[in-house]
């Protein structure tokens, strides 16, 4: 009976676990988003990116049997959703918004389209670190079973954090986002560095694909994301855009999204669907809580248009 | 006729009419029809080379599009079939569109629509069947309009953006009602796909008289219908285009923009609701995972391809029904992925938005900017 030796214990350690496992892709995808958004774009489009990333990283490990192959195809992949995306939203009067939700439905018709023979074999996975080799309890050893995604995940949230203060390239995509007219001044083109700024977004958002299809949960099917493009998104305004809360928000949200799972696993069977549905009542209690009708939000990029 | 104060700078002078009224009217109303038309055939000639690319003849494709969708009799009966939810999970979209937002979640009023219409048609069981019905209806129009209505009043009041939530509240609707069929509304029967009781024959919505097609497709005519006249003839639509058109300038004319705004959005997950109870009532006979059929993303594209206009949704959503009816026709006769079809929707939804750079670039459709014949 060792799988129900440590009793409740097992929760929290299953959510930890579960944080770490569910929150890797929304790490990728909210950090590729809080880049474009920056730069004064939204791209609701991640969540047809994450699935085709998916998808073209399963495809490619498979043909290849390299998942790291894989992992390159999705970003590239991923890069061309984005820039297609900010060469397209250039255009005088086409909305950003909408062009998401077309390439959203667009990436995941495509994904379908091209993953159909994909759905049976066997891909490699994605490398994970056994931190909790020290500890003879199997629930430990697989909560602290860390894949390298994670780890690049965390370090580019910092540097991130660190680059948007500190560089030049971090200055122009803020100052392209706070005001087109000031980086017009400047000598600077604003859908250049739109452009530029999607498509690393959406490379960003492959690589979080890319985790889906070949970490966890391991495989390729059609419904391998359930919105964590889109919540995400989400996550971003919740973090203020602000890479370093994109990380925390991303771990909070795993956890939420482990909470099923977690309580199954010790026997709560009980409103199994309701906590399945947390992380979406999480962001969108997140978002009430955090928006304001009479202030506009603090650290909003001025030429978003989902703040004005 | 000659003006002589005309200029290079000026050439557009009131009462100066250098063509037929007739063709200036045609030219100023043939933009709005000719440049979707235009899109919708590009859309069709990338996506030919889309299936080119992949090794099929897209002369093949459309023709097959064409019988399984429109060739017979059988097929146009079932593309309007599908056209019926279409039209009211677009009107969700529309409706809120000309406020100037941008709701998404459709499909979690139309799930939760079918669950409360199911609920009722349950519990009232043994009354007259047009009390049922009409019951059902309300039900579904209520529990739809309060998803929806509750996405524009976050909206409003607390600046919460309405495409996220409202599809944040999709997820929600779909796990509310998963735990609804599993849990307490389960009939024990139902062992596979966990459902609602079967609904008793008498409370079922049939076919229109000579047609395999269920009443659900006037239902949604009629919605499409009031709806345009409420926008464009009422004095409530007329406030909502002004607030669509800047917040700003409707509440200093003193408008009340809230109201509005939960109104109007309600109305729309009202209609997705009514959709949902049409599912539950004329299709399926009951509520179960089938209601998530997407049919409120689909209508997303309807409502972008019809330009938000609900008069224009009738034929757009007839259309994508018989694209939709067609795609088991296409997979079994060329041998093509069932997702061929969201390709095709997903190059059409780009390229109808991307079209919307065109308006107001021709000067075929500007009769001011003609040159005035000497």
């Amino acid at each position: 009976m060792d799988a129900t030796e440590i009793g409740l214990w097992g929760v929290p350690l299953a959510i930890l676990g579960g944080a770490i496992r569910v929150s890797t892709p929304f790490i990728f995808v909210s950090l590729g988003e809080a880049i474009t958004e920056r730069s004064g774009r939204i791209n609701l489009g991640l969540e047809g990116t994450l699935v085709f990333g998916a998808m073209t990283a399963y495809a490619v490990a498979v043909m290849t049997n390299s998942p790291w192959l894989g992992l390159l195809a999705a970003a590239f992949a991923g890069l061309c959703f984005g820039l297609f995306h900010g060469w397209i939203c250039k255009f005088p009067k086409v909305n950003d918004i909408a062009i998401g939700i077309a390439l959203m439905l667009f990436g995941s018709g495509l994904a379908f389209f091209f993953g159909k023979p994909f759905i049976k074999p066997k891909a490699p996975n994605l490398p994970a670190i056994p931190f909790g080799g020290w500890s003879d309890i199997p629930q430990v050893q697989a909560a602290l079973d860390v894949n390298v995604l994670f780890l690049i995940g965390a370090a580019l949230s910092v540097v991130l954090w660190w680059a948007f203060r500190n560089t030049r390239a971090g200055l122009i995509v803020r100052v392209v986002g706070d005001s087109s007219d000031a980086a017009r001044a400047m000598g600077l083109n604003p859908d250049t560095v739109r452009l530029l700024a999607t498509g690393v977004g959406g490379a960003l958002a492959g690589i979080g694909g890319a985790y889906l299809s070949l970490y966890y949960p391991g495989s390729w099917t059609e419904r391998i994301s359930s919105g964590q493009g889109l919540m995400a998104v989400a996550l971003v305004i919740f973090a203020r855009w602000n890479p370093l809360g994109c990380f925390a928000a991303a771990l909070l949200f795993g956890g939420a999204g482990a909470l099923g799972p977690a309580l199954q696993s010790v026997g709560v069977t009980q409103g199994y669907y309701l906590f399945y549905a947390a992380p979406y009542i999480l962001t969108l209690i997140i978002m009430i809580a955090t928006s304001s009708p009479t202030r506009s939000l603090a650290g909003a990029p001025g030429e978003l248009s989902i703040t004005k | 006729m000659t003006d002589t104060t005309s200029s290079a700078e000026a050439p557009a002078i009131l009462g100066a009419r250098a063509y037929p009224a007739a063709l200036e009217w045609i030219a100023r109303r043939a933009e709005a029809f000719v440049i979707p038309l235009a899109a919708l055939v590009v859309g069709m000639v990338l996506f030919s080379l889309f299936i080119l690319a992949v090794g099929k003849s897209p002369v093949l494709l459309y023709e097959t599009m064409w019988r399984g969708g429109f060739g017979s009799w059988f097929s146009v009966q079932n593309s309007l079939s599908r056209a019926a939810p279409l039209l009211l999970a677009a009107l969700c979209v529309a409706l809120p569109a000309r406020l100037g937002l941008v709701v998404i979640g459709g499909e979690g009023a139309i799930v939760l629509g079918g669950v409360g219409a199911a609920a009722i048609g349950v519990a009232l069981s043994g009354a007259p069947s047009f009390i049922v019905i009409l019951a059902m209806g309300v039900a579904g129009m209520a529990a739809g309009g309060i998803w929806i209505g509750a996405v524009g009043a976050l909206r409003h009041y607390r600046a919460v953006n309405e495409t996220i939530s409202s599809l944040l509240m999709a997820y929600i609707a779909i796990a509310l009602m998963n735990q609804l069929v599993e849990g307490p509304l389960r009939d024990p029967a139902s062992l596979n796909k966990p459902s609602t009781q079967p609904l008793a024959d008498i409370y079922r919505i049939g076919n229109i008289p000579g047609m395999d097609v269920h009443w659900g497709l006037v239902a949604g005519v009629v919605a499409c219908i009031v709806s345009w006249v409420l926008i464009e003839k009422t004095r409530w639509g007329f406030a909502a285009r002004i607030a669509g058109g800047n917040v700003r300038a409707a509440q200093v004319q003193g408008l009340a923009v809230g109201p509005l705004i939960v109104g109007f959005t309600a109305l729309a997950g009202g209609f997705a609701g009514l959709a949902g109870m049409l599912e539950v009532a004329a299709v399926q006979g009951s509520a179960n995972a089938s209601l998530a059929a997407g049919y409120g993303y689909t209508g997303i594209l309807v409502a972008f391809l019809a330009r938000h206009n609900p008069l224009a949704i009738i034929p757009v959503a007839i259309l994508l029904g018989g694209i939709d009816a067609s795609g088991g026709l296409i997979q079994r006769r060329m041998d093509l992925p069932d997702a061929t079809v969201l390709v095709l929707q997903g190059m059409l939804f780009i390229v109808i938005l991307f079209s919307e750079t065109l308006y107001g670039r021709f000067k075929a459709f500007n009769p001011d900017l003609w040159q005035r014949a000497s």
